[in-house]
Order: C-alpha cells, then sequence, then structure tokens
C-alpha cells in the first residue's frame, strides 16, 4: 500500500528537521517574551541535555553504571573558574580552558576508571557514588593550608564566556533583535549540544561503538573475541567524563558563581534518571528524557502554586513537595509501563526483557 | 616454519584441591582437524580456558606459533590467532548476526575514537570493509540470510554457525569448538562437517571438542583422550577408538559392575 501524502520519506524527514532547526532557533525569542528567566531554564536544560548525552556513554552505551557522574561536572566547572577568576587572578581564554576541563574531567575518569572496572553492576555503582561525594567533599575542603577552591563559600566573579572581544554577557542589538545574555548563551550552548548528539551518533556507529555494546552484552565473549574489556570501558568513562568536564565549564561561565552545593548526589541521580527515563543507549531518547525532566519540574513551579491559589484561594502544598512527589509518580510509572524508557533503543529493550546471564 | 602451530606442555590445572588438568601434553600441527574427547568432567573445556587465557594455568603451558602464551590475557590471545566457540553458546545474543561477525572484526581493525567522531576517510574504509567481510562470512557459513534477524532468535544451529562465524572474523590460526555440534539433527551435523573441512581447506587448523563420536572419528586427523584431567591416549581416531584405557574410560571396565 502506497502512503497518500505527497512527500516522500527523506523529504519529509529533511522537512521535520528543518521545521525543527527553525523552532529551535526561534526558541529563545518565544521564551524572552514570558521572561529571561526562561530562557534561563531553557540554557540550563540543554547543559543537563549534554551532561545526559555524556553519561549515556558510560551508562547506555557500555553498561557500566554511574552514580558519581557529578564529579566530572564539578571538576569541569572548578577548572574553568579557578582559570577564569579573581580568584588566582588567572583569565584565560574560555576557548583555551573548555578543552582543559575536559581534558581533566577525563583525567579523573581514567583515575576513577583504573582501579574499579574490575567490579560490576552494583559494586561499581556504590564504588563510583562514593568517588562522587569524594570529589565534592575534597572541594568543600580545599581552602586550607592552601586556598585552592575557597572551600564552601564557592569562586565568584567568573569570567563569562567570551571570544575575544566578543562577550556572552553583554545584550546587542541586531538585525531589529534584542540578544540579551541569555539567548547569546542559547545558541552557543545549542551548537555545543549539536557537536554532542553527533559524537554520540558516529560513536555508537563506530569500532568502538560495537565494542562497547559486546562488553555490555557478553565480557567473557567480548575477550575472546579480541576486545580489551579494560581499555575500551576506561575510554567510555573518559569519553563520559570529558562530556561532564565540558559541560561544568560551561555551566561556571553561564552562572558566574559555583560552590561545591551545586554538585551533590541529587545531581548525579536527575542525570542518571534523564538516561533512564529517556531509553538508555538511544541518543534521541536520552535528549527526550533530559528535556523532559529539566523543563517539567520549571513548568510546575510556575503552574502549581497559581492553581492552587486560584482554586483555594491560598497556597496549600507548597510547589517543591508536589515537583517531588510527580516526579516520584512519574517515575513509577514508567517501571510500570516502559521499564526501558521513553524511546529505547531496540537493543536495550531485548536486554531488559531478557533474564540476566550467568558469569563464566 | 615449523609444523607445529601449538604445543602443550606439563600443563596442569588445579580448583582447590581437584586437579583438573594434569600434566597434559600434547601438539597440534598446522592444516590439521585435532580432536579432544573423554567422559564428561574429563577437563575438556578447562583445557580450553587454560588455551584462551581465562584460566591461568598452574604449571605448564601452550606455545603457540613458536612463541609462549603464558600471561597473555584473553584479548591477546585472540590477536595471536586463536578463536573459539562455547559449549554454552555466548553469543551477543541482544544484536542482529550481522552485528556478531562485525564484532569479531574489533580485533583486526584500528579505528579509534577520533576516526569514529571525524569520519575520516580511512575509517570510512575500513567500516565498509568490516561489514562486507561479515557479510561474507555469513554466506559462508550459510546463514546470510539470517544477516539481520536478532542473534538470541536464530535456531539453535544457526547459533552455532553464527558463533563460528564470529570467531573466524579474527583471522584465527586456529580455530577452538567446544562441542559445536551438540544439539544438532543428523542433517545439521553432516553441514557442519562439510563447514569444518572446508575452513581447514582454507588453511585454518583446528581444536575440536566434541561428544558425537561419528563425527570426531570422520573428522579428525589425530585425537587426544582426556580422563580425569590426565591424557590416556593420543592418535588417529581408528586406534584411540581400540585403545583398551579408552574404553575402559568410557564404558568401565568390563566385569567391574
Amino acid at each position: 500500500m502506497r502512503p497518500l501524502n505527497v512527500f516522500s520519506h527523506a523529504q519529509a524527514k529533511w522537512i521535520g528537521v528543518a521545521l525543527i532547526a527553525i523552532a529551535l532557533i526561534g526558541l529563545p525569542f518565544a521564551l524572552a517574551s514570558a521572561g529571561t528567566a526562561w530562557v534561563r531554564i531553557a540554557n540550563l536544560a540543554i547543559l543537563f541535555v549534554f551532561l545526559s548525552l555524556g553519561l549515556n556513554i558510560v551508562v547506555g552505551f557500555a553498561g557500566l553504571l554511574d552514580l558519581g557522574y557529578v564529579a566530572f561536572y564539578a571538576v569541569g566547572a572548578y577548572a574553568y573558574a579557578l582559570l577564569a577568576s579573581p580568584h588566582f587572578n588567572l583569565h584565560l581564554p574560555p576557548w583555551v580552558i573548555l578543552p582543559i576541563g575536559a581534558l581533566v574531567a577525563c583525567l579523573f575518569g581514567v583515575l576513577l576508571g583504573a582501579p574499579t572496572l574490575k567490579l560490576r553492576g552494583d559494586y561499581l555503582a556504590i564504588v563510583t557514588l562514593g568517588f562522587g561525594e569524594i570529589v565534592r567533599i575534597f572541594l568543600n575542603n580545599l581552602s586550607q593550608p592552601v586556598n585552592i577552591t575557597n572551600g564552601p563559600q564557592g569562586i565568584s566573579r567568573i569570567d563569562p564566556f567570551h571570544l575575544g572581544a566578543f562577550s556572552f554577557n553583554r545584550t546587542e542589538t541586531a538585525f531589529g533583535l534584542v540578544f540579551s545574555g541569555p539567548i547569546k548563551y542559547y545558541y552557543l550552548l545549542l551548537a555545543l549540544l549539536l557537536l554532542a548528539i553527533v559524537i554520540n551518533l558516529r560513536l555508537q556507529h563506530s569500532r568502538i561503538g560495537r565494542a562497547w555494546e559486546a562488553v555490555r552484552e557478553d565480557e567473557v565473549a567480548a575477550r575472546a573475541m579480541g576486545i580489551n574489556t579494560t581499555r575500551i570501558k576506561l575510554l567510555a568513562f573518559a569519553m563520559g567524563a570529558s562530556f561532564g568536564g565540558v559541560a561544568g565549564g560551561m555551566f561556571a561561565a553561564i552562572q558566574g558563581f559555583i560552590s561545591p552545593e551545586s554538585f551533590v548526589l541529587v545531581e548525579s541521580v536527575m542525570v542518571l534518571s534523564m538516561v533512564v527515563l529517556g531509553g538508555m543507549g538511544n541518543v534521541w531518547g536520552v535528549v527526550l528524557g533530559a528535556v523532559l525532566l529539566s523543563f517539567v519540574p520549571e513548568l510546575l513551579r510556575y503552574t502549581v502554586e497559581p492553581l492552587q491559589k486560584s482554586l483555594f484561594g491560598k497556597s496549600i502544598i507548597e510547589p517543591e513537595v508536589i515537583r517531588m512527589l510527580l516526579f516520584g509518580l512519574a517515575l513509577v510509572l514508567m517501571m510500570l509501563y516502559r521499564p526501558a524508557g521513553l524511546l529505547p533503543s531496540a537493543v536495550r529493550k531485548r536486554e531488559l526483557l531478557q533474564p540476566k546471564r550467568s558469569a563464566p | 616454519m615449523s609444523a607445529v602451530l601449538l604445543g602443550c606442555t606439563g600443563l596442569d590445572k588445579r580448583f582447590g584441591g581437584v586437579l583438573a588438568l594434569a600434566e597434559v601434553g600434547f601438539s597440534i600441527n598446522r592444516g590439521e582437524i585435532y580432536g579432544l574427547i573423554g567422559p564428561n568432567g574429563a577437563g575438556k573445556t578447562t583445557l580450553f580456558n587454560a588455551l584462551t587465557g581465562i584460566y591461568a594455568s598452574d604449571a605448564g603451558g601452550f606455545s603457540f606459533a613458536g612463541e609462549a602464551l603464558a600471561g597473555l590475557r584473553p584479548d591477546q590471545i585472540a590477536a595471536r590467532g586463536i578463536a573459539r566457540t562455547f559449549q554454552n553458546i555466548r553469543l551477543f545474543g541482544n544484536l542482529s548476526a550481522l552485528d556478531n561477525v562485525m564484532i569479531g572484526r574489533h580485533v583486526r581493525t584500528r579505528a579509534g575514537v577520533f576516526g569514529a567522531v571525524l569520519r575520516t576517510r580511512a575509517m570510512r574504509i575500513e567500516e565498509a570493509a568490516i561489514e562486507k567481510r561479515a557479510r561474507e562470512l555469513l554466506e559462508y557459513v550459510g546463514i546470510a540470510a539470517r544477516a539481520n534477524d536478532v542473534a538470541r532468535q536464530l535456531p539453535y544451529g544457526d547459533q552455532r554457525r553464527l558463533e563460528i562465524a564470529r570467531a573466524l572474523a579474527t583471522e584465527p590460526k586456529l580455530l577452538a569448538l567446544d562441542e559445536p555440534a551438540a544439539g544438532m539433527n543428523a542433517t545439521e551435523t553432516l553441514e557442519l562437517k562439510k563447514l569444518l573441512q572446508r575452513v581447514r581447506a582454507d588453511g585454518t587448523t583446528i581444536l575440536l571438542i566434541e561428544h558425537d563420536m561419528k563425527l570426531v572419528m570422520e573428522l579428525c586427523d589425530r585425537v587426544l583422550v582426556l580422563d580425569y584431567g590426565r591424557r590416556i591416549a593420543e592418535g588417529p581416531p581408528r586406534e584411540v577408538q581400540r585403545d583398551a584405557r579408552v574404553i575402559e574410560a568410557y564404558l568401565g571396565v568390563a566385569g567391574a559392575a
């Protein structure tokens, strides 16, 4: 049976891509009309999508459960903050710092991975969880004897992202449109995100991606096929960590202020939830999961309170409480009806429906 | 080039108080189909695991193409040219048949992260070659039509063939098969026999664990018999078949029961 629409499949696909692109380009202006706060929310959402894509390499592709992912985000953020703030009076250009942040985070990834990759499943999760906490506690306490991180006070007045004299913090007018700081950041983050998606997709469909799949499916067989499983798992950790490092650097640049409080366990759990909700191993699923979990809570924050006021005349339940309630409900519903995520990869879906296999 | 491809001398493997392999020694010549038989629990699979680096031996060891294999990891051993299949099939069950064989090409290909991310010309050429070779191998073992099927959902016999195709993808000098005919019917076994003869004719030496005696007798040039981890006989199948100790190991001593 022939489809009735006038466009061929390929044409329809390109029209779809074009529409999404136009929507994404126009989005910040639409959001700005509702308030600059919404543009900032969108920026944070993109940052979280970016983070989720990094974690997806570790959890989704290589199948290693990492509960301390926020540590790499923290390392990237502090790398940026220390190299571009009055704290050490260093002001390196951001395009130099971001790669440094990625590299340092990558190094931390290897540092965590090398001793722990003999562990599997729950055990690996526990060690990574500990690692995340250790990094945060270090950041909290490295203010003496030598003040490196400035402790719980955090680091403030971090340089905004800039390319030469072009700062992403200033409002500018061009083509009759007002480009506020957050809107400029939005486009920068969108470009970075696009890059992240391309890297994710290309890695997945490569020799390396297949090796990750093999390790996830059956480590013994993978080794017998000549895959150096330790190295390939370390590579996943390092790649994921670099993504975290870049995201952290951008976070520091946008916020202008960071402290250890921004890098608590809940953040790791949040990013992991985004990956799991969307569908581990499927890039588009992860993007969807991250967008939903970033935006929906904010939407609730702005709707629940007025709704209660108009219904009961006063606020009965705190929006924060309702947020967490609904969040829990969503997770339960998901476990019941879509255990493999909203948009799972075909392979991952089959894995989740199959009983675990025993060790050699 | 010496005629001996794989040598094994004084191989011991202990699990706690159990001596699973005791002073096992043999050698396999290039181009041979070498059988490894013995009653259940004789140590055949243990020997495979020691050969492919999954277990470390307690004494003795292997030399392959003139190089000692002691201390090498399984992936290094695969890189040296030994590929294996598993008694209880270990395919990447949720991946397609084609992906399984493509993963087998890993050890003979190079592309790394940068090649993958940048889609370099060299990477694209390599990737195309990997897929081409994988499809050829599926054709070779006779399951080309199944390329896109999920490995776990293939019929049993096809899963065994797929495992062989995946092992062949690593370009082994020695192909070690752990009970490839297990669970196959007579027709499938006959096809397997033809396949293995072809593999050998194309230049790959084969080490075969098998319980199907008819297949062993028809296929193998020489056979090693293990019982309780010890070598009890070796030689051409016809001779081994008549060996009193072999008969005793399989059937017990006459009048003992």
